[in-house]
C-alpha cells in the first residue's frame, strides 16, 4: 500500500518539477545575467511553466515530409518514460521507496543507457543533417560517460556492499559517500552532467553548430516532451547524487548525534531533507550552466576516456584494496 | 499468479519471434538495427520469467544500452540506405519466411499447450541460482580461469583492432592516404 502512495506522489512531483525547475532555470539565469527573467505571467511570472505548456500544446505539431514519420513520433517518448521509470527504485526516505528489488543500481544504469535511444532516434527520424549530427553527439557522448559514471557508482557499492540501493542509502548513516570517496564523487557529477545533456556538455544541442541539435525538426508538444524529458533528467541526476554521495535522506552525520524519532516525524524529516537536497542539486545544474562555457566535442571525448575513465578505475581500485585490508588485516 | 506468468511468456515469445522476423525482413537498415533491440529487450524479459534478475539487466546494459547504440551509430553515420536485399523483390523470400514464423508460433504454442498443464514449480534453488549474490560467487570461484581467459582474449581483440586502425607505414603516413596517392597525382597532372 505504502509503495503506491509513494509512486503516485513520486511521479505527480518528478513531473511538476520539470515545470517548477524550468521556471528555476530562467528566474536564477535572470539573476545571474543581472536581468529580470519572466515576471509578467501571475505574481513573479510563477504562472510562466502553464502559459509555456498551453503554447507547446496549441501550436502546430509538423512532420518533416522526407522524415520517417512513426520513429519521428515515438522518440520524444522515450526519454521520458525512461526518467519516469527510474523512479521506481530511489528511496525518498526510510521506507518510502517503490520497490526493493535485489539489483536496483543494476536497474538504474540499465534504464540510464536506453535514454539514448530517444535522441538518436530523434536525430535520425528528423531526416535533417543537424538533428543527425545531434544525434550522433548524443550517442557518442552518452555511452562515453556511462563507464565513469558506472565505475563511480560502484565505488560507492563497496561500502554498502550490496547492490541495493536502499542498503547504499542506508549505509550513509554516519559518513556521507561523498567525505569517504570524494574522486568518486567527483567523478560521479560530472558524469551526470554529461548523461543529462547540460552544459558544460551541451554539445548535442549547440545552438551556434547545429541549430537545436536533435530537436531541430520537433514541433508543438513533441518538442515539449523533449524539453520536460530533459528538465526531469535534471531532477532525477539530482536525486541520484544525493542518493549515492550525499547521504540520500540523512542529516550530516545523523547516526551519531539524530535521537531516535516516532515514525510520522521521522518520515517528514526524511523526505525533507531528501527534497532539500535535491533542489540543492537542481540549482547546482543551473548555476553551472550559465557559468561555465561549453565545450568542443574533442575536449568531451578527452576528458571522458582519457581522464574520468582511468581515474575512476584507479579509485575503485584503490578504495576496494583498502577496504579488503581493513576487513581483513596485512596478512 | 501463473496464469499472468504464461501470459507473459506468450506475449514476450510472440514479440521476440516477431521482432527476430522483423530484424532479418528490414531494407533499412537503422530499422533492423532497432527491431533487434526491441528483440534484446523481450529477451530479457524472458530471462526474468526465469528468475534470473541478474542476467535481464545484464542483458538490457550490455547488449541494448551499449553495443547496439554503436551498432545504431554505426549504421547511421554511414547512411546506410536501402541495402540491395537478396528476398527484395522475390515474393519467395515473404513466403519462406511466414512459413518459418508459422512454424515456430505452432512450436510455441503445442510447447505451452503442454506446459500449462503440468509447468514445473520454480524451487527456491532455482530462484537463488539467478541473484547477483550467487553469480559472482560462482564466477569469482569455480570460473576464475574462464573469466579471466575471455577477458583476455576480449582485450587483446580491441587492442588488435586498434592496431588495425591505427596502422601506418614506416615513413609515418596512415594506410588509405598512401593508397589514393597515386589516383590523385594523375588527375592533376591530367589538368
Amino acid at each position: 500500500m505504502m509503495s503506491y502512495i509513494v509512486l503516485g506522489v513520486s511521479v505527480a512531483l518528478l513531473v511538476s518539477s520539470a515545470a517548477i525547475a524550468v521556471y528555476a532555470e530562467r528566474r536564477i539565469a535572470g539573476a545571474i545575467q543581472n536581468r529580470y527573467g519572466p515576471n509578467r505571467v501571475g505574481p513573479l511570472g510563477l504562472f510562466q511553466p502553464v502559459a509555456d505548456v498551453i503554447k507547446l500544446i496549441l501550436k502546430e505539431d509538423v512532420t518533416p515530409s522526407a522524415g520517417y514519420r512513426f520513429l519521428h513520433t515515438i522518440a520524444p517518448i522515450i526519454p521520458v518514460a525512461t526518467a519516469i521509470m527510474t523512479v521506481a527504485v530511489i528511496p525518498f526516505g526510510d521506507g518510502l521507496y517503490v520497490s526493493d528489488m535485489n539489483a536496483s543500481v543494476l536497474y538504474l544504469l540499465a534504464i540510464a543507457s536506453l535514454g539514448v535511444y530517444g535522441i538518436t532516434i530523434a536525430g535520425w527520424a528528423s531526416n535533417s543533417k543537424y538533428s543527425l549530427l545531434g544525434g550522433l553527439r548524443a550517442s557518442a557522448q552518452m555511452i562515453s560517460y556511462e563507464l565513469p559514471l558506472g565505475m563511480a557508482v560502484a565505488s560507492c557499492l563497496l561500502f554498502a556492499g550490496s547492490l541495493n540501493i536502499l542498503d547504499v542509502a542506508a549505509s550513509q548513516e554516519t559518513w556521507w559517500n561523498i567525505i569517504r570517496n570524494p574522486l568518486g564523487g567527483i567523478i560521479f557529477i560530472i558524469s551526470a552532467f554529461a548523461e543529462s545533456k547540460r552544459t558544460p556538455f551541451d554539445l548535442v544541442e549547440a545552438e551556434q553548430e547545429l541549430v537545436g541539435g536533435f530537436h531541430t525538426e520537433y514541433s508543438s508538444m513533441k518538442f515539449g516532451m523533449f524539453f520536460l524529458a530533459e528538465y526531469m533528467h535534471v531532477v532525477i541526476n539530482s536525486m541520484l547524487i544525493t542518493t549515492f554521495f550525499f547521504g540520500s535522506y540523512h542529516l550530516p552525520f545523523a547516526g551519531a548525534w539524530l535521537p531516535e524519532l516516532s515514525e510520522p516525524l521521522k518520515m517528514a524529516l526524511d523526505v525533507s531533507v531528501f527534497l532539500a537536497k535535491t533542489s540543492f542539486f537542481v540549482f547546482f545544474f543551473i548555476w553551472v550552466r550559465w557559468t561555465i562555457g561549453r565545450f568542443t566535442f574533442k575536449q568531451v571525448m578527452d576528458l571522458g576516456w582519457s581522464k574520468l575513465l582511468p581515474l575512476s578505475i584507479i579509485n575503485f581500485v584503490v578504495i576496494a584494496s583498502v577496504l579488503y585490508f581493513l576487513h581483513n588485516g596485512l596478512s | 499468479m501463473l496464469v499472468m506468468e504464461i501470459y507473459a511468456f506468450i506475449l514476450l515469445s510472440l514479440l521476440a519471434i516477431a521482432t527476430s522476423i522483423g530484424t532479418v525482413l528490414n531494407r533499412s537498415a537503422v530499422n533492423s538495427a532497432l527491431f533487434m533491440v526491441l528483440h534484446l529487450l523481450t529477451l530479457a524479459g524472458l530471462y526474468l520469467l526465469l528468475r534470473a534478475q541478474f542476467l535481464a539487466i545484464i542483458q538490457v546494459i550490455v547488449y541494448a544500452g551499449a553495443i547496439m547504440v554503436l551498432f545504431l551509430f554505426v549504421i547511421m553515420l554511414l547512411n546506410v540506405e536501402e541495402e540491395e536485399n537478396i528476398i527484395k523483390n522475390t515474393r519467395f523470400g515473404f513466403i519462406g519466411a511466414f512459413m518459418v514464423g508459422a512454424l515456430l508460433l505452432g512450436q510455441v504454442v503445442y510447447s505451452l499447450l503442454g506446459l500449462a498443464g503440468f509447468l514445473p514449480e520454480l524451487s527456491g534453488q532455482a530462484e537463488a541460482i539467478g541473484t547477483v549474490e550467487a553469480i559472482g560467487d560462482v564466477m569469482f570461484t569455480d570460473y576464475l580461469l574462464p573469466l579471466q581467459v575471455t577477458a583476455i582474449l576480449l582485450t587483446s581483440a580491441v587492442v588488435g583492432a586498434m592496431m588495425i586502425a591505427e596502422f601506418t607505414h614506416a615513413d609515418g603516413t596512415p594506410q588509405d592516404v598512401i593508397e589514393h596517392a597515386p589516383e590523385d597525382r594523375v588527375e592533376e597532372g591530367g589538368a
